[in-house]
Order: structure tokens, then sequence, then C-alpha cells
């Protein structure tokens, strides 16, 4: 049957909503894993039916879960995270070198090509990759190698790799997001890595248009454009049409320029949407209202939706992988925050429902359509 | 070859998909380290949740118990306990407390 599944992974645990294609009768399964911080759960676009988990919990450390029924039983696969060289040592928070160490996966990215193929994006900040649909992980070690990597210091969540896209078109095109290193993006598959930080700008910074150091929180391409990418800083939203050679901040008239994630218009290469947070020591929406900001024009000029949303004491964040975006027409939008409710809409973000409440803190929503 | 009796906490049970105690052959004295690396080829779904995968040590939160004592700093080429050789008492690994 045609329809949709949500993959969210919390702070308690994974759950599994499935909906037909209207998206308006729900069903929600979890949670699995209960107990678990689940990270991140996302399906391969090969097989949609494969689908990775990443939790830990600090007793039990790393867990990566594979199911090949579509969420509905699964089994535990590789989690040995090794680095292929010597790491050495980053930054810590007060400018001392400490050492490079694993401490759980962030994000998953399936190959848009291979079934068997799947990017993990971990803290300390690294890249691996499964050719064996996740029952081995080898390190690409030329990111972690970057000659900027000795100086990277942790964001506040730590030195994540949280964001890794694959260009569908051209595979061996890839970018990345690390906190509080900057964006990358590899030519050859993720085997070299150049910085693509030139047009930033970070107050908190001694130089505030240095080329490593940004705390970039998310990036999101059009598959028609690989060329354009949009990004939420830690302040500012951006954009660049060159790859990340360059970038310009298009905030424009966001009511706060601070968030998490920022998503693109399935069908509209220039429709974007982030979720405006009002500032990074208070992790909530400006005036307790919850709402998506929507720019039609690439940026600058924003509408804000909040029908069906709360518009009064709403004091919750969105996290970086908690919102994502159907591919039909019209495109649903589908967000977690973490106060545990779950929101959904089907008409492009003009109107909102939610889906599940109380669920624990979530941290990453993902979808899939299915034919 | 002795067996020993090994009882986890919820949530290794649930990854090793196990309803009870696990029970794990050792050939030889049966050591902490012994009975970890049997019921680790035994059930590798918990490789890297008790100990470090690659150093062997035991993870900063996990305990180790049997016969009312605390067997958590003690190498792991210690003997277990006779009860815990005989069979008559299990090796329980524990998630320590932390939080409120």
């Amino acid at each position: 049957m045609a329809g949709v599944r949500l993959l969210v992974g919390t702070a308690k645990g994974a759950f599994v909503a499935r909906a037909g294609a209207d998206r308006r009768e729900w069903e929600i399964d979890g949670p699995f894993f209960g107990g678990w911080q689940v990270m991140h759960v996302q399906g391969s676009p090969v097989d949609p039916d494969r689908i990775w988990a990443s939790q830990w919990t600090d007793w039990h450390g790393q867990v990566i879960q594979r199911s090949d029924d579509g969420g509905r039983t699964w089994a535990p696969v590789g989690n040995a995270f090794t680095y292929a060289s010597d790491p050495g040592t980053h930054l810590w928070y007060d400018g001392t070198p400490h050492p490079w160490e694993f401490a759980r996966v962030w994000h998953l990215a399936p190959s848009p090509v291979d079934r068997d193929i799947v990017f993990a994006g971990v803290e300390d900040a690294g890249l691996f990759r499964s050719t064996d649909g996740g029952d081995t992980w080898q390190e690409l070690p030329g990111l972690r190698e970057h000659p900027t990597g000795h100086d990277w210091q942790p964001g506040a969540g730590g030195l994540c790799l949280h964001t890794i896209i694959i260009d569908p078109g051209n595979p061996q095109r890839m970018y990345v997001a690390i906190s509080a290193a900057g964006a990358f993006r590899s030519d050859d598959g993720g085997q070299t890595w150049r910085l693509v930080t030139r047009g930033l700008r970070s107050e908190h910074l001694p130089e505030p248009e240095a080329t490593a150091g940004h705390c970039v929180h998310k990036l999101a391409m059009h598959p028609s454009r690989p060329d354009t990418v949009f990004m939420q800083k830690h302040w500012d939203v951006c954009r660049t049409d060159d790859a990340g050679e360059n970038w310009t901040e298009v905030s424009g008239d966001l009511p706060s320029d601070f968030g998490f994630p920022v998503a693109v218009h399935p069908h509209q290469p220039e429709t974007v949407y982030v979720i405006p947070i009002l500032s990074d020591s208070e992790h909530y929406p400006p005036d307790g209202a919850l709402r998506v900001a929507r720019s039609r024009t690439g940026g600058n000029t924003w509408e804000l939706l909040s029908k069906g949303l709360p518009q009064q004491h709403a004091r919750t964040n969105v996290l970086r992988d908690a919102l994502a975006v159907d591919s039909l027409d019209p495109c649903g939008l589908y967000f977690g925050t973490t106060g545990g409710h779950l929101f959904a809409s089907s008409d492009e973000g003009d109107s909102w429902a939610a889906i599940a409440e109380h669920l624990p803190r979530i941290h990453s929503v993902e979808v899939q359509v299915l034919t | 070859m002795t067996v020993v009796r090994v009882a986890l906490p919820s949530h290794l049970r649930n990854l090793a998909k196990l309803t009870g105690e696990a029970q794990v052959e050792v050939v030889g004295e049966p050591t902490l380290g012994a009975v970890l690396e049997a019921l680790e080829a035994s059930h590798p779904a918990l490789l890297g949740t008790i100990r470090d995968r690659e150093t062997g040590q035991r993870r900063a939160f996990m305990r180790f118990f049997a016969c009312g004592r605390d067997l958590s700093l003690e190498s792991l080429d210690a003997p277990l306990p006779g009860e815990v050789a005989a069979g008559s008492e299990a090796l329980r690994i524990v998630g320590a407390i932390a939080g409120g």
C-alpha cells in the first residue's frame, strides 16, 4: 500500500509511525530499544525496508541495529568504530589538547545507490563507512586528518559529525558538517575533504571570519541542485550556490536566526524551511510560539507557519535531525520536539497536527515514501 | 569444561535475545576474563557493551558481583568464587546506579 513511514529516534527508544498517502490516520509502533538513547534512524533509499538505528547508553556504549522488514523486527549489527590511524588530540572546551575518543554515532546516511553501503558520522568527529550492511565499519580518515583537525573544538553537544549529504546524481560528491569545526566537501567519495566556509561569520570566534571553528548545525540540499546548499548555523541561515566555495547569509526577516534543522522542499528547490529558536542559551522559540519558517525565495523573506502549532507556553526545542520532508505532492513535513511532541503537515507546512504527544525527547525524525 | 551461569541486566538480555540467565561454557579455570570471553563469543551482540572491545577494560558503569562480593576491581585473570564455578551461584553483571 502506498503511504509514508516515519522513523523517530528519542532519548528512550525508537518509534515507527505509518500512514496512508493521505497522511491522516497514523499507527505508531514502539518503543523499540526502550531505555536506549536513539540518535538517528534512517532507511536505505535503494531498499526502504532496510533501516539502521544508532543507539547508546552510558552503561553499554554504542549499538547499531538493522531492520530488513521496514522496522518491524531488528537485530544488532557491528558496533566496532575504530579510528583508522592514531587520532591524537583535538582542543577541549578550555582550549587544551584532549585525546580523540569515540563516543557515539550521531547520524546515519545510507548510500543512494547501494543497499549495503551506509555512512556513519560519529563523535569525536569522524566519518565511517560500512559496505556490508553495517556488519563492519571502516573509517575514511581523510576528514579527521584534515590539517585543521587538531584545532577543532566541540560544540555544546560534543565534537560531533552530525550531517552527511550524498549527491544522488554523483555519489562521489559529499558534504558533511561538524560542530564546531565547519562544513566540508568531498569530490572523491569521502577520501579527501575541503573545508568550505568562506563567507561564514561567527561572533564566538576570535576571528569571526576564520576558516575553521564555525558551529554548523545542519545542511540541506535539493537533489536537482547539488551546488546549492542551505545551512542553519549556530546563528545565521546561509546558502551557497557554488558547492560551498562561498556562503551568503539569508536570515532576512526571521524572528531569530538561531536554530537547528533546515530542510528543502522536494519539488521547489528555492523553498526552504527552518524552525527559529530564541537563542543558544534559551533553547525555545521566540514568544513561546512554535512556528516553522518557510521561504519561497531561497531565503531572506520568510513566512511563519503556525496553524495547528502551540502558540503559547511552547518552551521546547527542535533538534537538528528532527525535521523531515516527504516527496509527495503536496509535500508533507514532520518534526519532533524535545518535549516529545511529533507534528505533521500534509500541505507543505500550511497547517499542522500532532500525531503523537508525550513521547520522550525527540532526537530525530526521518520519513520514507512507500510505493 | 565448566558451565557458568551469568545474570545480565535487562537491556543486555534484550540485546542478546535471552529470557533468563546466560549459561556459558568455559574451558579451564573459570576466571572473570574467561567467562566474559565465552559470553561474548556465544552472544556477539554483547561485544563492547560490558567492556571495551579493544582494551578489555570494564565499562565505567558496569559492575561484576558474585556471592555477595564486588569483583569489579579484580583482575580479569582472578579465579571466580567456587560457587560460581560449581554452578550454584551466578556471576551477576550489573548496571551501576547513575542518576537520581
